[in-house]
């Protein structure tokens, strides 16, 4: 398998000639207390509608799933802890966790956008813009967590019809205030800042778990060599990826087209050479 | 805490990551559960046996902090010899009359030699409160509080384990409640029980340490000090009662008399000041401060009593300012067929909520109790002004109080609490303008002066906090302190406990220095009543000589060079007065107490771990089986508090005990509690699609063995039956709840969200109050909601009349009984 060469600074391949630190967010699972502060932050600063009064029964998650009308989505998971030395009886370990767009280095959304609406910041983040977006839903199969979907609903919201996720809210950014869900977050679960720090603290806090006895404790999306380069979000997990509902091994959808393209190229030029052949080749 | 206060639990996390263990006692794995380190199941309405376990392991093993209990509690004084404890009376103290379910406390009293207490500080006299303690708390073996509470003995003992471990002069455990604590027949012995144990770990008066309440709304401690409630004053005055107060110097007399030690000798300065504040150039010396026109209380008027008295039509107006008792206030349908049966009915409230439109849409419209045509009340909803759309002040737990700005004015016709009392004050004192009638007095005699300002004539609440501060009457200068205060009528204040919240003409409370430019103790935010103090009784966070008990625990001490109290807290104590200070014989007021008596409000300065009096249900916590319980109480014959509040009512039917019907019938324990993503009864909630759509339906949490047994589907319907109501919900199966073994037997909890109504909200469904009766803590008349039995089927609940007829059927086979002074007394004492 490929791997992107690493480091990469997706502002610079952007563009931007000397762009300031990327910023990402990382979210540490370990001191999340599912209160969904940042669900209704996100909503209220980016208008983001209601999504349905649905009760799911997936413990105490009620949203599902990341999408057009939710751009921060807390998942529950309950576990069942077989029985320890202590107690002799089975207990509960209640995992909560605040997932969000991972803001790759290499985003396949903004490599398959054919209007130019998915936009790199120079901030290394990536936002759709509404006003250039034309619905077409390329991005939509390309993200590999699901992330960016189609706003269908309600009826009448101007945004309808486009693609929508988080912008790592990039507008309060500009005016010197943090993103609303790591504003809200009141454990400071969800912390926001530049990335190399934020990859730092990561790696201590996960150091710290580890010798207090959490061995589960691990990072997420951290690692500038996996299969999107890195993700501007980064998470602390206390479970495989799967059990919060990330894929294990996400790769950029957009990584190997180049080669399949090429290998396309040299299939068709081989078929071309063929056709070819059997027409002009030597009269029998 | 997580689960209902996520800010708050900010802080806790801040520890763990400091490396604070955090241990979460809970019928229910919830959210705080979660982040735990030790989490312990217990079965709900048992929280007095397993903290009396640890009591127990504390006073068995000698574990308590020794210095401190002997020199700051009472637990060397000795007490007279008529007390007889709840061991050799199956569950009673000494004193109790059956007729009347009341105790006569003097056998409670301390022994007195001439003028003063006897004391032991050996603390091996046999009577001595040390030793009572230890004796009374010896019942609650580990084996003992598995049977009661469901929790074992290596359990117990890792939790009592850390807390002392947490403990002493070095480290110091905070012990946090929400006030579902207080919802249960012992809700006040609860905390008694949690105050004892951190004055035996010698936690009270230090940093870090204490009784942490958390309430349910911002300013919960604002509406107590300056009260909501019927038998208080501002500044826990009491309320006069008729026949007994008939005289402002029986009034003030019974709070503080001449001879009183500790700062309640400082009564007639407080009371004469209220008055002053009140009724202003009215109140003369010639006329007791006009104490004539206070109102008198004849017995329990409190918020139950009068629903009761509602429905008996004793009463013919009501007015619920931002509260919806439809759906928060327990027995649902007692509340709404009190309110469907007034004259009128004010709501202000942010949204329609139910109890502005029960008659309309309640569940009895469905049952046919409530006919929309014929229900006689007339309901007014005014809409009201959010917090941010009025200025005033929050007072929150810690007794601070934080000014606030009006960031827009109230939209429409929204206005203030203030705007609406004020102006309904003076629209009524402009009707009765000129009348002669002397009932009017009281009304007319006011000072109802308060400025207003702009379109809406809105008060101006700063005049109000300066009228509650207190002023010098004749120039009107705020006053600092509430040793200003004078009995002579020459100051005025509306709540003592207040003043110096304008300390030299400043609103205190408005102050906001970062805390990156103060210490930890953070004295310049806000202000802290009293004085600003922001650790009550911290002469206690010195020892007895006024030196830290640790360098790491400094916080006030005694500095010799200077002659004063000094440190990072405003001193709780006379700031010159020495640690090595004795009282003369005679003295009174705060002179009579000693330099090393830290609890300033009690007559001996010390901590009460045995309360000689002011407590109605006993002078020590012991645990009785909450009103409705499935199994008998395993410690003695008496099963219930025997002197609970109850109401003896057809339309208030109770269950009967495990020894008195059929208690298959209810077999499960239920208890209610909050959603973070909710609030209280919903009505800032459920109207909000934000929140809603997070918890977007009333529901039941089941464990998988109860689910199994009565074939409860994850998602489906289930009925939970009580002699109240049904009620259903959607189900939840969840891991987070488990059985417990209880006396050998099998016991299910379910749980409940309390947050659910029936009405207009985006969200709307059955209300978990309504499977609750009225019964009600002795002392402060606060509803046993926490905990209940019921049945669960499933599948939706009948509608209409078959839904009466159906919770009929239940009372009859549960063989539900009258509540009779001999059913409720249970012990049998040899």
């Amino acid at each position: 398998m490929t791997r992107f060469p690493p480091p990469c600074d997706p502002a610079v391949e952007a563009g931007y000639p000397e762009p300031p630190a990327r910023v990402g967010f990382f979210t540490d699972t370990s001191i999340c207390i599912g209160c969904k502060a940042c669900e209704v932050a996100c909503k209220e600063w980016n208008g983001v509608p209601v999504d349905g009064l649905e009760l799911l029964g997936m413990s105490y998650d009620n949203t599902g799933a990341l999408g057009a009308n939710t751009w921060r989505h807390v998942a529950f998971i309950e576990q069942r802890v077989p029985a320890g030395a202590a107690t002799g009886q089975d207990s509960v370990r209640w995992l909560m966790s605040s997932d969000v767009c991972k803001h790759c280095t290499h985003a396949a959304c903004l490599d398959v956008c054919p209007t130019g609406s998915l936009l790199r910041t120079e901030l290394g983040t990536v936002v759709v813009q509404d006003d250039i977006c034309n619905g077409c839903g390329y991005c939509i199969p390309a993200c590999p967590y699901g992330v960016i979907d189609q706003r269908r609903s309600p009826a009448g919201d101007r945004n309808v019809g486009l693609a929508q996720k988080c912008t790592l809210c990039y507008d309060r950014i500009g005016g010197g205030l943090e993103p609303a869900c790591a504003t809200a977050c009141p454990t400071d679960s969800i912390q926001f800042g530049p990335l190399d720090e934020l990859r730092q603290r990561a790696a201590e806090r996960v150091a710290t778990l580890h010798a207090a006895g959490v061995t589960d404790a691990r990072l997420y999306g951290e690692d500038p060599g996996d299969g999107v380069g890195g993700t501007g979000s980064v998470f602390l997990l206390l479970d495989e990826p799967e059990v919060y509902g990330l894929p294990p091994d996400p790769v950029c959808t957009t990584r190997d087209l180049p080669a399949m393209w090429r290998r396309a190229g040299l299939a068709a030029a081989a078929m071309v050479t063929l056709v070819a052949a059997a027409f002009l080749g030597p009269p029998r | 805490m997580a689960e209902a206060h996520p800010v708050g639990f900010q802080w806790v996390i801040e520890a763990k990551l400091r490396g604070a263990k955090v241990i979460h006692v809970d019928p229910r794995f919830t959210r705080t559960s979660a982040l735990a380190d030790i989490f312990v199941p217990i079965r709900a309405g048992t929280d007095i046996a397993f903290l009396g376990g640890i009591v127990n392991h504390i006073l068995s093993n000698d574990l308590d902090f020794r210095e401190y209990v002997v020199a700051y509690t009472n637990a060397a004084t000795i007490l007279s010899e008529g007390f007889v404890d709840t061991e050799d009376l199956d569950g009673l103290f000494s004193g109790f009359d059956p007729a009347t379910r009341t105790y006569d406390e003097s056998t409670w009293q301390y022994a007195e030699v001439g003028d003063d207490t006897e004391r032991d500080e050996t603390l091996e006299h046999p009577r001595c409160v040390f030793q009572v303690l230890k004796r009374h708390f010896a019942r609650y073996t580990p084996e003992m509080v598995e049977r009661v509470c469901g929790v074992g003995p290596e359990q117990l003992l890792e939790v009592a384990e850390a807390w002392v471990a947490g403990s002493g002069r070095e480290r110091t455990t905070t012990l946090v409640y929400s006030v579902g604590w207080t919802q249960h027949s012992t809700g006040v012995q609860y905390i008694r029980t949690g105050a004892i144990l951190q004055l035996l770990l010698g936690n009270i008066g230090r940093p870090g340490g204490g009784i942490l309440a958390l309430r349910g709304h911002a300013s919960i401690q604002g509406s107590t000090d300056i009260p909501t409630l019927f038998n208080l004053l501002p500044g826990y005055l009491p309320m006069p009662h008729v026949g007994q107060h008939d005289t402002f110097d029986a009034w003030v007399g019974a709070i503080g008399h001449g001879g009183q030690k500790g700062y309640w000798g400082g009564a007639p300065a407080y009371a004469t000041s209220l008055l002053k504040a009140w009724w202003g150039d009215a109140a003369t010396a010639d006329n007791d401060f006009a104490y004539g026109h206070l109102p008198r209380i004849s017995g329990d008027h409190g918020t139950y009593r009068q629903v009761l008295n509602m429905i008996d039509g004793k009463i013919k107006g009501y007015f619920l300012l931002g509260q919806n008792p439809a759906v928060g206030s327990a027995h649902g349908k007692a509340q709404r067929l009190g309110m469907a049966n007034l004259d009128w009915l004010v709501v202000r409230d942010l949204f329609e909520i139910e109890s502005a439109t029960f008659w309309r849409d309640g569940p009895e419209v469905a049952t046919g109790e409530i006919v929309p045509e014929e229900c006689r009340t007339e309901v007014f909803l005014l809409p009201a002004a959010s917090h941010v759309e009025k200025e005033g002040t929050f007072t929150q737990t810690q007794r601070m109080l934080q000014w606030r700005e009006k960031a827009v004015e109230p939209p429409g016709d929204c206005r203030s609490e203030l705007w609406f009392t004020y102006h309904l004050g003076r629209l009524v004192r402009e009707r009765l303008a000129g009348s002669t009638d002397p009932r009017d007095r009281p009304l007319l005699d006011l000072t109802w002066d308060y400025p207003v300002h702009g379109p809406t004539a809105e008060p101006s609440a700063e005049a109000v906090l300066r009228e509650i501060n207190g002023f010098e009457v004749a120039s009107g200068r705020p006053l600092s302190a509430s040793t200003e205060l004078a009995s002579d009528g020459s100051t005025a204040a509306g709540c003592w406990i207040y003043t110096g919240v304008l300390s030299g003409g400043v609103n205190q409370a408005a102050r906001r220095t970062s805390r990156h430019d103060q210490d930890e103790v953070a004295a310049e935010w806000g202000w802290a009543w009293p004085a600003n103090r922001r650790i009550l009784y911290n002469r206690a966070s010195a020892d007895p000589q006024g030196r830290p008990w640790s360098e790491r625990k400094a916080y006030v001490w005694w500095d010799e060079a200077e002659a004063r109290w000094t440190g990072k807290d405003v001193p709780d104590c006379q700031v010159d007065k020495p640690p090595s200070y004795r009282p003369p014989v005679g003295a009174t007021g705060p002179d009579a107490l000693a330099g090393d008596d830290p609890f300033i409000m009690q007559g001996d300065g010390k901590g009460w771990l045995f309360v000689p009096s002011g407590l109605i249900d006993g002078p020590l916590p012991t645990h009785y089986e909450a009103a409705e319980s499935p199994v008998h109480n395993p410690l003695y014959g008496q099963q219930s508090n025997p002197t609970r509040m109850v109401y003896e009512r057809a339309d208030n039917p109770r269950h009967p005990s495990p020894s008195e019907g059929d208690a298959s019938v209810f077999p499960f324990v239920f208890t209610t509690s909050r959603l973070t993503e909710h609030h209280t009864a919903g009505a800032m909630s459920r109207n909000l699609g934000y929140l809603s759509e997070l918890q977007p339906a009333m529901f039941v949490e089941v464990s998988p063995a109860l689910a199994r047994e009565r074939r409860l589907d994850h998602l489906g319907w289930a009925t939970i039956v009580t002699a109240r109501s049904a009620i259903e919900a959607r189900v939840l199966v969840t891991e987070r709840l488990r059985p417990l073994r209880v006396e050998g037997r099998t016991i299910h909890q379910v749980w409940l969200p309390y947050h659910w109504g029936v009405g207009a909200a985006l969200t709307s469904g059955d209300s978990a109050n309504d499977l609750i009766g009225v019964s009600l803590d002795p002392n402060v008349l606060i509803q046993d909601s926490k905990v209940g039995t019921c049945d669960v089927q499933p599948g939706r609940r009948p509608t209409g009349p078959a839904l009466l007829e159906l919770v009929a059927r239940y009372r009859g086979r549960a063989g539900v009984v009258q509540a009779t002074p001999e059913r409720i007394v249970t012990a049998r004492p040899r």
